[in-house]
């Protein structure tokens, strides 16, 4: 069951990207959902982490920062090929989660909370401060994206790349959870001693989950870098670490479908509200209050158990 | 060089003060819920952006200022009925994400009311600096220390000395043997808020003269509140008046002798460093862990 289902929503996810762009009007319209399917990625990774393995985290802006300034800077100002780019961003990342791992995820609760925000925003001043190769607050612009000197250009090709970009972590998202190494993740969290009783190390896999849903932000900042041509602090502000635990609890926890469904309601509602100056943040709160108070367990689960899927 | 750190260490103390009135309420309200309140910071906000308001429309001060407080502390009424309460029984992670909502909502809608201009609060008794072994003291940072001192010493008259402290200090540690013997947690969960948003808006009306104020100031004082109240060993009221007062002499410190543009980094490095070597706090309890 768990697997047909999970089948079939990588399924209906690939003819919905593939329908897509038959119903846009043109390429202005790509924007939204490319930006909707990387932030997708992102908040896959991320539901690993939070809502499989259950370890908050409210600091994962701060690599989604590595990856993005790493390819901002690597490129721009040292020549290198994007790629390079990205991959080095890539193993900053993994490097300095590595490093963090096993101390900070000792920690539970609140303390695990503090110290994840503290990691992130450290490395959001770290951008704004050290502007004579970040640009400081006023950001720096992105060399084009191009593999083995073919370039990325235009909405449509980006389009494209993201949507690959998405069912393929779906597909490997959806594997890993119902892998020995998910099943040993999701009993860390209902019940960790259990858990420990039956082999488990938990600290080895709490790092493992840490370290690849940083790599993975890693990476789509940098994606993100290259697609929007232009890099300030924000991508790594307090913040964006909170739209996207936000994606992941109204999506769902423990759902992948549900973080897809968060990333791409909470992608699209923003841009609607941004019209409105202070509008857009109010609103997003109240939809964040609302949603956990009514469905706590966030909109895939609750739909899912309410029509009987 | 006295004179030098006579002067960080002045002006460390008097952000130090507005950090422990916000690590207090962050205290109050863990002890009395067990949740993290992030919209502690956006109570300090509202209780500067109010107080700029209602002495813009003519107010006298001596009106303006209290009623602020008040205002506030019925806004956090609000938020604990609207939002905490509903949520009562849901996970540490769910009660973390209401609260980051609730500040979403009431940063987004003082920036609708107010745009994202910085407002300026006059100081409450003028700008001449005292001279203090060759220190300038502005008096506002007297006023700072003085008020939150009174505030705390008034916060452990209310817990050590009435019923409703006592009450309060009894729900903390067993919810239900409180209950048991007849204390009402939901007046107790309602009082947590109110106190915790008056004292973070005493806090934001006392530093807006020196710190100034807009829409925005609320999320580093909130965070760095959290720091200070983590600091000083989470629900230890003690604790998070040293922790606030250590982490802004700190950040002085750091900010004079070491970079100003990394001073609001020094919290975060702190607190990352002590969680991971010493995960209890300075004061906190060894607590056993359940199981």
């Amino acid at each position: 069951m768990r697997l047909r289902s999970r089948r079939g929503g990588l399924a209906i996810t690939g003819v919905v990207l593939a329908i897509l762009p038959l119903l846009l009007p043109n390429a202005f319209w790509y924007d939204l959902p490319t930006r909707a399917a990387i932030n997708a990625v992102v908040v896959i990774g991320l539901n690993l982490l939070i809502g499989y393995a259950g370890q908050i985290s409210l600091g994962h802006a701060g690599f989604i920062g590595i990856g993005a300034y790493a390819s901002a800077v690597l490129t721009g100002r040292l020549g290198w090929p994007p790629l390079a780019a990205m991959v080095a961003g890539a193993l900053a990342t993994a490097l300095l989660a590595l490093l963090v791992a096993r101390p900070i995820l000792r920690l539970r609760g609140h303390s695990l909370a503090m110290a994840t925000l503290g990691l992130g925003i450290i490395l959001s001043m770290i951008f704004t401060n050290e502007s004579q190769w970040t640009g400081g607050p006023d950001g720096i612009v992105v060399q084009p994206f191009s593999v083995f000197g073919r370039e990325v250009t235009g909405e449509r090709q980006w389009y494209w790349l993201a949507a690959a970009l998405l069912l393929v972590t779906l597909w490997a998202a959806g594997n890993l959870v119902d892998s020995p190494f998910g099943r040993a993740m999701r009993a860390l969290h209902s019940a960790e001693p259990a858990a420990r009783a039956v082999g488990v190390d938990p600290a080895g896999v709490k790092a493992s989950i840490f370290v690849l849903s940083a790599v993975g932000a890693s990476l789509m900042g940098s994606f993100t870098a290259h697609y929007v041509g232009f890099v300030t602090p924000q991508v790594a502000s307090f913040l964006t670490s909170i739209e996207l635990l936000t994606m992941v609890v109204v999506g769902g926890m423990a759902s992948l479908a549900g973080s897809v469904v968060g990333a791409i309601v909470l992608t699209v509602l923003p841009q609607l509200l941004s019209r409105f100056e202070g509008a857009e943040t109010a609103a997003f709160g109240l939809i964040l209050v609302v949603t956990m108070i009514a469905m706590p367990r966030g909109l895939v689960p609750t739909l899912r158990e309410r029509l009987g899927w | 060089m006295l004179a030098e750190f006579l002067q960080f260490l002045f002006s460390g103390l008097t952000v130090g003060a507005t950090y422990a009135l916000a690590a207090l309420g962050f205290t109050i309200v863990y002890n009395a819920s067990n949740a993290i309140n992030f919209a502690q910071g956006e109570f300090l906000m509202l209780g500067g952006m109010l107080a700029v308001f209602l002495l813009e429309i003519g107010l006298p001060a001596w009106i303006a200022l209290p009623a602020a407080i008040l205002l506030v502390a019925a806004v956090g009424v609000a938020v604990e009925r609207l939002a905490i309460r509903p949520a009562r029984d849901a996970e540490v992670v769910t009660l973390v994400i209401i609260t980051l909502g609730v500040s979403l909502v009431l940063r987004g809608g003082v920036q609708l009311w107010r745009g994202t201009a910085t407002h300026a609060l006059p100081a409450f008794s003028g700008d001449a600096p005292i001279m203090v072994a060759g220190a300038a003291l502005a008096p506002q940072s007297l006023w700072v220390i003085g008020v939150a001192a009174a505030a705390v010493a008034l916060m452990w008259w209310f817990f050590e000395r009435t019923r409703w402290g006592k009450a309060m200090l009894a729900s903390a540690s067993n919810r239900l043997a409180a209950r048991l013997v007849g204390i009402r947690i939901e007046v107790v969960l309602m009082l947590s808020f109110a106190l915790s948003a008056a004292l973070g808006a005493l806090g934001g009306i006392i530093v807006a003269p020196i710190t100034l104020t807009s829409f925005d100031v609320g999320v580093m004082l909130g965070l760095k509140g959290f720091v200070a109240a983590v600091l000083g060993g989470l629900g230890s009221g003690l604790g998070a008046v040293a922790g606030g007062l250590l982490l802004g002499v700190l950040e002085a410190m750091a900010a004079g002798y070491v970079s100003s543009s990394y001073k609001d980094a020094v919290p975060f490095v702190v607190i990352l460093f002590l969680l991971m070597f010493l995960p209890r706090g300075m004061f906190g309890a060894q607590a056993p862990e359940r199981v």
